[in-house]
Formats: structure tokens, C-alpha cells, sequence
């Protein structure tokens, strides 16, 4: 934890410059130890999750309103999303936060190349998933589900229910899974970059910031969909 | 360092976890339990997120601060949702004079 100036001159003294040669390289002059720059990192990635947890809440609070509002109009949209296709994107998902957590894992053990192998798996699954969602996009193009002036006037797809109050569906349905998507791909991003700084030797048990915190970005990514899956896919099922 | 490892037994154990509750989750939105449906739906989503931020994230061995951190953000997500809900869930409960 912090020291007050006085401690830190006097543990200045107490030690020969020999061991400031001795400071591990990725030891930022800032921090007085390895510990305390952790600690600061961690704190700082939970200070941004704070955000995104109220950047994806306000999207939710659009979506609880709304359902609420028109609740029969979001149980026909939510019957016409692919259930399947939902349930295996939450495995691949989930399958991704635990490559990750292997990932963090390896690097706390000097495992490198489990390491980069772990990062490597998690992109990969990144990569299904992202895959999967675009199958999914191109089947609700096709089905003219796109909110704007192509979207569906063919009411016998949704008997019973004001289509504009379906179209207000899908407009969350695009902007949830969009705005969770567009995370998928920007950490994928990340991934690809500590991959190669861990083939490069760069983390260790002593050091491995950057993969426990790209790891709780990644894990924060999960927990959306944790949510977004039963709202959007599951409202419906009961109806089949 | 007093570094927290978990085992990579203990992972997978997490995994099997959360891939047990989406099987649970989505076989209960099958059956039709009206309102109950949603209410199983997210006391499962909560249970994952809990069991993910606990030990994926390690929240469970982390410091007070991140601790502190963490339900933070679940205080400004309640206070985001509690309020504006508070307002259009109870919109034509009571009788607004002039409206």
C-alpha cells in the first residue's frame, strides 16, 4: 500500500542501489512496488467497468421500459429470434471467460506458451461467437427484421401485434447485441496484442497486468450477454 | 505477493457451473410460468454474473477497494434503474389532475 514520503526515504536508504537495479522491468517509477502498481491497475479497470455497467444500464432501462410498455409486441419479436443459435452462442461465450481465466491462470504460473495458447483460444471463440451473430444479422436482414423503411408491413409473421411496437423491439435487439458485439471485437483486438507480448515473454507470475485486466474486460463482455441472452431470446420461448 | 491462485480444476468446475444454470434457464423459459418466467430468467442471469465476478474476476480474493468498487456500480445501476421505473411503471396508478 501507499507509504508516506519519510517511509519511503528511509526504505530508500535502507537499501544500496543494487537493489533498484534489481526492481523488476515493468515497474513503473511511480509505484513503490509491483503490489501496489497491481492494485492500482485493477482498481482502475473496475473504475472503467463502473461506466460500461451504466452505458449498457441505460440501454437496459430503454429495453425494461419499453417491454413493459409493449409487452405483447416484444414477446412475438423475442419468439422469432433463433433460440438455438442464442443457446450456443452462451456456451461459446462462456467457453471464451473460461479460456480467458486459463489465460490469466497460465501467466500467474510462468506458463508462456499456455499462455499465448489460452489468448489464442479465447479469440478464437471471440471469433465463433462474432460468426454466429453475423449468421443471425443476415438472417434478420433477409427477413426484413432491420428497423427503417425496409422493416416488415407483412403483419401475418406477427398476427395480433402493432408492428412499430415490434420494429422498437428490434431496434434494441440491434443495439444491445450490437453495442456487446462492437466490445467482442475491440477486446479481441487487445487479445491479439498481449497474445503476441506473451509469446514475447513479457508476463509472468511477478507481472501480468495487462492479461488480469483485459481478462475482467472480457469477463464484464460475458456478463452482458449473460443478461442479454434471456431478455432478447428466452421472453419468447414459452410461446412455441 | 499474496497472490490468489485458482486452480484450473476450480475453472472448469465455474464452467460447468454456468453452462448448467443456461441449460436450467432456458428449459424453464419452455414452460409457461407467466410472470415466474421472468423472475427465474434473471434470478439464473444473476447467479452467473455473481459466480463470474467472484471467481472469474477474482473478486472474491481481491482487495476492500475493488470490493467497494464493485457494488458501486451496482448502486448507480440501481439508482438509474429504481428511479426512471419508479416513474413509467407507475404511470396510470395514480390519477395525475389536468392530465
Amino acid at each position: 500500500m501507499a507509504s508516506v514520503p519519510a517511509d519511503r526515504q528511509s526504505h530508500h536508504a535502507a537499501h544500496p542501489p543494487a537493489h533498484q537495479a534489481a526492481h523488476h522491468p515493468a515497474l513503473q517509477h511511480h509505484f513503490d512496488n509491483l503490489e501496489q502498481q497491481k492494485e492500482s491497475a485493477t482498481f482502475g479497470m473496475w473504475l472503467f467497468l463502473v461506466t460500461e455497467v451504466l452505458f449498457f444500464g441505460g440501454l437496459f432501462l430503454a429495453y425494461l421500459v419499453y417491454r413493459t410498455q409493449y409487452s405483447a409486441a416484444f414477446v412475438a419479436g423475442s419468439h422469432h429470434l433463433d433460440v438455438k443459435l442464442g443457446v450456443i452462442n452462451t456456451g461459446v461465450l462462456i467457453g471464451s471467460s473460461l479460456t480467458m481465466a486459463m489465460g490469466v491462470w497460465a501467466a500467474q504460473v510462468n506458463r508462456r506458451k499456455a499462455t499465448v495458447v489460452f489468448l489464442l483460444l479465447t479469440i478464437l471463440l471471440g471469433g465463433v461467437f462474432l460468426g454466429i451473430k453475423g449468421v443471425e444479422y443476415s438472417h434478420k436482414f433477409h427477413d426484413n427484421l432491420v428497423p427503417g423503411p425496409h422493416f416488415t408491413t407483412d403483419q401475418s409473421v406477427f398476427p395480433g401485434v402493432n408492428l412499430r411496437h415490434v420494429e422498437i423491439f428490434y431496434s434494441l435487439y440491434f443495439i444491445m447485441t450490437g453495442l456487446h458485439a462492437t466490445h467482442m471485437v475491440v477486446g479481441i483486438g487487445i487479445l491479439a496484442v498481449l497474445a503476441v507480448f506473451a509469446w514475447r515473454g513479457k508476463y509472468s507470475s511477478a507481472y501480468y497486468n495487462p492479461v488480469e485486466c483485459t481478462g475482467l474486460y472480457w469477463h464484464f463482455v460475458d456478463i452482458v450477454w449473460i443478461f442479454l441472452f434471456p431478455l432478447l431470446y428466452l421472453l419468447g420461448a414459452h410461446a412455441r | 505477493m499474496s497472490e490468489h491462485v485458482s486452480s484450473p480444476k476450480f475453472y472448469f468446475l465455474i464452467f460447468a457451473a454456468l453452462m448448467v444454470l443456461t441449460a436450467a434457464t432456458v428449459w424453464v423459459a419452455t414452460l409457461d410460468l407467466g410472470a415466474a418466467n421472468d423472475i427465474v430468467a434473471m434470478a439464473v442471469a444473476v447467479t452467473k454474473a455473481t459466480l463470474v465476478v467472484l471467481f472469474f474476476m477474482h473478486v472474491r480474493y481481491s482487495t476492500r477497494l475493488t470490493a467497494l468498487t464493485v457494488l458501486a456500480s451496482l448502486f448507480w445501476l440501481g439508482l438509474l434503474l429504481l428511479v426512471t421505473l419508479s416513474d413509467y411503471w407507475t404511470r396510470g396508478i395514480v390519477g395525475i389532475p389536468g392530465k
